[in-house]
C-alpha cells in the first residue's frame, strides 16, 4: 500500500484548513474592497455618505469623465509620465553600469562597493525624502555644492518648476538603482563564460562584446527589470509629499498624491476611486505590454 | 598584466568610487548634522564632520517630541506584520504545494493575476470598512491589511515544492499528522525562504508610509515614517533635528539589513525568477 498525501479526500479538508486564514484575509481585505472601490468609483461618495452610506448616489461614468475634464488630473498624468519616462531609463542604465562595472574581473572591493550601492535602497524612503529637500537646500545644500565643483551655478531645485520633478527623479534614482543592479549581477553570471571565448577568438572589441553578446543575452532580465520599476515609479508619492507637496505650480504632482487628496484631505470618494482606477488600467497596459514583449523575445 | 589593462582597472576603480561617494555622502551629511549644534548644518561650503558634537537634537526628540513612543509604534505594527503574515502565508503556500483540492490551479491563478491591481485601488473602501470596525488610529488598522500576501504565498509555495514528498510521507508512516507536519518538518526546512521573507516583510512594513499615514489620524500612534513627514511641516527649519530624526528611522533598518544581507540579496534573486 502506497501512501499519497497528495490523493486522499480527507486531505482536502486539511487542504482548505490550511488555506482558510490567509485565502479569508486576501479576499476580504483585498478582492472585496477592489470590488467595492469599483462601485464607488461610480458613485458620488463623498464626505456625507461618510456618516450614510446611503447618502451615495450612482452616477454612471461622470466621476471618469469629470477627471478627464479636469486639468489637475492632465497635470498629475503628464507629471506621472515625465517621471516614468525620464526615471526609469535613467534608473536601468545606472543599474547596469553599476552591474557591469562591478562584474568586472579587474575590480577589487566588490563587497564593499556593492553594500555602500544598496544602502540607499533599504533606507526608508520618507527619510530619504527629508534629507534629499536639505541636500537640494539652494544655498547649503551638498547638491548644489558639487554642482558648483563643476562650476555649475546654484539651482533652487525643490523650488523651481522647471527643476522640481527632475531634482525628484534623480533621488528617485539615487534611492532605487542598487536594486536593479543586483539582478543585473545575477543577469550578468548566468552569461556563458564560453560566449565570450568565442567573441574574444573572432576579435571583438569590448564594446562589440556589449552590443552582441552581453546586451542581447540580458533581455529577459532588463525587460523584468524595466517592468517592475516602471509600475513602481508610476505610484510614486512620498517623494512629492514630503518634498514638495506637489509644488511647486503643481509640478511635482503625481496621480497617486491627487488620488490621497482627493479622497482622504476632501474626501470625494468616489472621485478618488475613478482616479485609482485609471492608475490600475495604466498598470495593466504596461504590464501586458511588457508579457507581449516577453513572449516574442523568448528562446 | 600588461599597461592598456592596468590603465582600465584604474579608471573603473574612479568610476566605482565616484558612486560610492555619491550613495554615502546624504547619509555621511545627515549623520554629521544631527549631531551639529542648532544652525551648524547651513553652512557654506558643507561641514561633513562636525567641529562640535552635541546630542541635544536627540534628547529633544526623546523628551519633548516622545519619539520613543513612535519607535515603539513602529516596532509593534513591524513585528506583528511579519509574524501573522510568515504563519499564514506559510501554510497557504504549504497547501498549495503539497496538496491537491478542487479549483486549485484556478484559485492560483486568480491570485498571480490579481498581483496587477496596485494596492492604492483598495485603499478607500478599506479605510471605510475598518472604520466601521472601529480599527482607525489603531495599531490593528495598520496590521490588518497586510496580515497575508500573494506575493508571500507564492514565494514560500516555490520553495515547498522543492521539498521531497518521500520526507512528509515518512513522517506520516511514523504517525505525523498534518499539522506536526508542517509545524515540525515544513517549517524547519522552509527557514531560508522564511527567514528572508521575515526580512522583506519587516522592512516593507518599517519604511511604509501611505498607508498608516492613512490610517492613523491620531498624534500618539504615528509611526516613524508618519511622524518624519509630519515634523517636516512645523521644523523646517530645525535642519539638525530632523537629520537625528532621520538617523532614528533609518538606523534600525541598516542594521537588521547587514545582520541579515546574505538572506535579503538572495530573496531579491527569488523575486525576479520568472516561471
Amino acid at each position: 500500500m502506497r501512501f499519497n498525501i497528495l490523493s486522499e479526500t480527507p486531505r482536502k479538508n486539511i487542504a482548505y484548513l490550511f488555506l482558510m486564514p490567509a485565502m479569508a484575509a486576501i479576499f476580504i481585505f483585498f478582492f472585496l474592497p477592489v470590488l467595492a472601490a469599483l462601485l464607488m468609483s461610480f458613485t458620488d461618495f463623498d464626505i456625507y455618505s461618510l456618516g450614510d452610506m446611503s447618502r451615495a448616489r450612482f452616477v454612471g461614468l461622470s466621476n471618469y469623465l469629470n477627471l478627464l475634464r479636469n486639468p489637475l488630473f492632465w497635470k498629475a498624468m503628464q507629471n506621472t509620465a515625465y517621471f516614468v519616462l525620464v526615471g526609469v531609463p535613467l534608473s536601468v542604465m545606472a543599474s547596469l553600469l553599476a552591474a557591469l562595472a562591478l562584474q568586472s574581473k579587474l575590480v577589487r572591493f566588490k563587497s564593499l562597493f556593492r553594500l555602500s550601492y544598496f544602502l540607499p535602497v533599504v533606507a526608508t524612503l520618507v527619510a530619504v525624502a527629508v534629507i534629499w529637500r536639505f541636500i537640494y537646500h539652494p544655498r547649503f545644500g551638498i547638491f548644489n555644492y558639487m554642482l558648483g565643483l563643476f562650476g555649475i551655478q546654484p539651482i533652487d531645485w525643490l523650488g523651481n518648476p522647471r527643476w522640481a520633478l527632475l531634482a525628484l527623479i534623480i533621488m528617485a534614482v539615487w534611492k532605487g538603482f542598487g536594486y536593479n543592479m543586483i539582478i543585473f549581477i545575477a543577469g550578468l553570471q548566468n552569461i556563458p563564460e564560453s560566449l565570450y571565448e568565442a567573441a574574444n577568438l573572432d576579435g571583438a572589441n569590448a564594446w562589440q562584446v556589449f552590443r552582441h553578446v552581453t546586451l542581447p543575452m540580458l533581455t529577459q532580465t532588463t525587460s523584468f527589470i524595466t517592468l517592475t520599476t516602471l509600475i513602481s515609479y508610476c505610484q510614486f508619492f512620498a517623494e512629492p509629499y514630503v518634498m514638495t507637496d506637489g509644488g511647486p505650480l503643481n509640478s511635482t504632482l503625481s496621480i497617486v498624491l491627487l488620488m490621497y487628496r482627493e479622497g482622504f484631505k476632501f474626501w470625494r470618494m468616489g472621485y478618488s476611486a475613478a482616479l485609482a482606477f485609471f492608475l490600475f488600467g495604466i498598470i495593466l497596459i504596461v504590464t501586458l505590454i511588457q508579457m507581449r514583449f516577453q513572449k516574442k523575445y523568448e528562446f | 598584466m600588461n599597461s592598456k589593462n592596468q590603465l582600465r582597472k584604474i579608471i573603473i576603480h574612479l568610476a566605482l568610487l565616484c558612486g560610492l561617494i555619491l550613495t554615502i555622502a546624504p547619509f555621511v551629511w545627515m549623520i554629521s548634522a544631527s549631531f551639529s549644534p542648532a544652525g551648524q548644518a547651513n553652512q557654506y561650503p558643507p561641514v561633513f564632520i562636525p567641529k562640535t558634537v552635541t546630542l541635544e537634537h536627540y534628547q529633544t526628540l526623546f523628551s519633548r517630541l516622545s519619539v520613543a513612543r513612535y519607535f515603539l509604534n513602529s516596532i509593534i505594527i513591524s513585528v506583528s506584520i511579519t509574524g501573522i503574515s510568515l504563519i499564514f502565508n506559510s501554510m497557504a503556500g504549504f497547501a498549495f504545494a503539497k496538496y491537491r483540492f478542487p479549483s486549485k490551479q484556478k484559485l492560483f491563478k486568480l491570485l498571480l493575476s490579481a498581483m496587477v491591481i496596485p494596492a492604492q485601488v483598495t485603499m478607500l473602501p478599506l479605510f471605510l470598512m475598518l472604520n466601521r470596525m472601529g480599527f482607525i488610529n489603531t495599531y490593528l488598522g495598520v496590521i490588518i491589511p497586510g496580515i497575508a500576501s500573494i506575493y508571500g504565498i507564492f514565494l514560500i509555495r516555490q520553495y515547498i515544492i522543492s521539498i521531497p514528498d518521500s520526507l512528509i510521507e515518512a513522517a506520516r508512516i511514523d504517525g505525523a499528522n498534518d499539522f506536526y507536519i508542517y509545524w515540525r518538518i515544513i517549517l524547519p526546512v522552509s527557514k531560508p525562504i522564511l527567514v528572508t521573507m521575515a526580512l522583506f516583510t519587516f522592512m516593507g512594513t518599517w519604511n511604509d508610509f501611505l498607508w498608516p499615514l492613512i490610517v492613523l489620524t491620531k498624534d500618539s500612534m504615528y509611526t516613524l515614517p508618519v511622524v518624519l513627514a509630519n515634523l517636516m511641516g512645523e521644523h523646517v527649519q530645525d535642519t539638525e533635528m530632523m537629520m537625528a530624526g532621520s538617523v532614528i528611522t533609518i538606523l534600525p533598518i541598516i542594521i537588521v539589513f547587514l545582520a541579515l544581507q546574505k538572506y535579503y540579496l538572495h530573496g531579491i534573486m527569488l523575486g525576479s525568477i520568472k516561471e
